[in-house]
């Protein structure tokens, strides 16, 4: 399953100074993403996964601190690039599809001008040009091209979803990150939405970075899998195997806290607490305050990584060895 | 009490029962804002919830399951149909035509729970007045009792210990904790019957399940019944016994809730069933059998309301009024005539 990666992230560390002092949002954090292939990186709010998202496009407000690390896309390391050079990789080689659809398109413009827009400002493409290919767009995601210019309120949410996808997809990126980009809508319309992704992202052989808090859906989606926890992922690998052998009692706790509508009715485990507050999360293991395997050297140093049926995880104490 | 004399009927072992409700929104438009169209955002919605009983209430957005959980607890006045709930003494009365005292006493025993713990509360009031507002509007007891009884409430929803909560704001908990807040302020008047609107979807999974958890225990402990609304089938079968499915203002199937969820009889339950994501990598899901997209019912026509949308549907669908919820076997109620 190995390809050859698109994004290589090292080591990522992205703090917010605030008036109450630093959020650590993302501490150290390694991941990458092979050519055509799409990680799911799945975990609570505030645990930090938009704030990845955010840092991988640059995307940060002026009191983010990207700290150390390096992202890596396609061998060009994006972290000490400028804002002139990034808009250069933005759209073109990485986009976004964001969590609001409803705030991501501009209300005063018909939709299909506001991608023609990103279009001209991307490629030298002429104006008849990008309108062929807005066609081919809508086409791709089962928009009916009368749409094309009709205004953002005129769209149902599961249609905006869709505009905002093909918008992402209007440049040909290397990668896109989707940061919960189903999770407003009904089940039946997201059921279409994730059909529809999955188809293009493999006929396009796109690599994909998918962002959500429903390991449902990161199941359907994903082939690889990254769980995050209080600012750090706590373990990763091929979403069959971490899936199937959970390591992480963290991963394990979001696995039994899901509930299904289909097979048996397993008993809903409850987590003790809460996560914690990122401005100043606990020493050691960031999870050991609710983990009931805790011990000592859990409080006080970092987890070493835990290597077992096919992935990794952080854990001084993985249950069941 | 002097309020007027209340109508009853003869009671069925139900703590409410909910005979042909429906709620039309006008739609204006043109000169005048004259008052051309009617949107059936509920539509003869019939169905009784046993004492003890949680009843689930299912569907996408704008399918009227809010609207319906609203007019149960009148914050909402129906179009039409009737809302009869128990008055304590094993006789149903019309909620519709309470007044006065026997409103208050309605009140009393009739709560609702709202989905966002962030909205739903005002951010300049401390946790004990936001608790207490009920009791203060009803007039129970000392503040002394007052102070008591949120006390102990906070307790019961496992705010402990409730001294460390009582003078605190919103801001100050976390959204799991608020939310235990929104319940207790539901619970304080001792009720019988909670609405609960989506009370665990704004919340994560690591916290929804002690929410659950929570409300499932007070039931049992208190006598508590609820008609719990949510979109999510998976949290709809760890939290009910019986569910009703709606659609566009319908209710189109209810039952058993392992019977309904395991063998649908309606195509839209089925439909919805086969979208849900399943947490297993290895499974794969068959297309979902359904056309189109959600509609808004402005006038809709007298035929079956999943119509348009339906795999099944054939001339006699269109050509005949909605189907009536009928028995389907196994405790399952559909409305279809293909089912």
């Amino acid at each position: 399953m190995t390809t050859e990666p698109v994004l290589v992230v090292d080591d990522l560390t992205m703090h917010y100074t605030t008036r109450a002092g630093v959020v650590r949002a993302v501490d150290g954090v390694s991941f990458s993403v092979g050519r055509g292939q799409s990680l799911g990186l799945v975990g609570e709010s505030g645990c930090g996964k938009s704030s990845i998202a955010m840092t991988l496009l640059k995307l940060l407000p002026d009191n983010a601190n990207l700290s150390s690390g390096s992202i890596s896309l396609n061998g060009t390391d994006l972290v000490p690039l400028g804002e002139e050079e990034m808009r250069a990789h933005r759209w073109d080689r990485i986009s976004m599809v964001f969590q609001a659809a409803m705030n991501s398109l501009d209300p005063v413009y018909r939709v299909g001008d506001q991608i023609i827009e990103a279009l001209e400002a991307h490629s030298a493409m002429a104006h008849r040009d990008a309108m062929e290919r807005v066609r081919e767009l809508f086409d791709l995601v089962s928009l009916d091209p009368s749409f094309i210019r009709r205004y953002p309120h005129e769209y149902s949410g599961g249609m905006r979803q869709r505009a905002i996808i093909a918008m992402a997809l209007a440049c040909e990126p290397d990668l896109i990150v989707a940061d919960e980009p189903t999770t407003a809508l009904d089940v039946i319309v997201q059921d279409r939405i994730l059909r529809e992704m999955k188809d293009i992202q493999r006929s396009l052989d796109m690599s994909m970075i998918y962002i959500s808090h429903d390991m449902a859906v990161i199941a359907e989606v994903c082939d690889t899998v990254a769980v995050m926890y209080a600012g750090k992922l706590v373990e990763s690998g091929p979403t069959a195997e971490v899936y199937a052998n959970p390591i992480h009692p963290y991963t394990r706790a979001l696995m039994s806290a899901f509930p299904s509508v289909k097979g048996e009715k397993h008993d809903l485990v409850t987590l003790p607490g809460e996560p914690p507050n990122l401005l100043a999360p606990p020493a050691g293991c960031r999870f050991n305050p609710r983990c009931q395997y805790a011990t000592d050297e859990c409080r006080t140093s970092e987890p070493p990584i835990v290597r077992r049926n096919g992935h990794w995880a952080a854990c001084w104490n993985p249950p069941g060895e | 009490m002097n309020s007027p004399a209340i109508p009853t009927v003869a009671s069925p072992p139900a703590l409410v029962s909910v005979v042909d409700l429906s709620k039309h929104y006008p739609l204006s438009s043109g000169w005048f804002q004259r008052t051309h169209n009617f949107v059936h955002a509920v539509d003869g919605v019939s169905f009784d919830l046993m004492a003890g009983e949680t009843l689930g209430l299912v569907g996408e957005s704008g399918c009227g399951k809010s609207t319906t959980g609203k007019m149960l607890v009148r914050l909402i006045e129906p179009t039409g149909g009737q809302v009869l709930f128990d008055n304590g003494a094993g006789e149903l009365e019309d909620i519709g035509v309470l007044k006065s005292d026997a409103l208050r006493n309605f009140r009393r025993r009739a709560q609702m729970v709202f989905q966002d713990p962030y909205e739903s509360m005002n951010p300049r009031r401390t946790i004990f007045d936001t608790i207490a507002e009920p009791l203060k509007i009803q007039k129970m007891g000392t503040a002394l009792e007052q102070m008591e009884r949120v006390s102990t409430t906070l307790g019961l929803v496992g705010l402990t210990p409730p001294s460390t909560f009582l003078f605190r704001f919103p801001h100050e908990l976390s959204g799991g904790q608020r939310q235990r807040v929104a319940i207790a302020r539901a619970l304080v008047m001792n009720p019988s019957f909670v609405v609960a609107d989506e009370p665990t979807s704004m919340l994560d999974v690591s916290i929804r399940t002690g929410i659950m958890q929570l409300m499932e225990d007070l039931a049992g402990r208190l006598g508590i019944s609820y008609l719990y609304i949510t979109h999510d089938l998976a949290v709809a079968r760890y939290m009910c016994s019986r569910i009703a499915v709606m659609y566009l203002g319908k209710i189109v199937e209810m039952g058993e809730t392992e019977q309904v969820l395991q063998n649908p009889a309606h195509p839209y339950t089925k439909a919805l069933l086969s979208a849900v994501p399943v947490p297993d990598p290895a499974a794969v899901r068959p297309p979902v059998d359904i056309k189109g997209s959600v509609s808004v019912p402005v006038d809709p026509p007298p035929r079956c309301r999943f119509y348009d949308r339906c795999p099944v549907a054939d001339d006699f669908c269109r050509d005949n009024d909605h189907p009536p919820l009928e028995d389907k076997g196994s405790g399952r109620l559909a409305a279809c005539y293909k089912a």
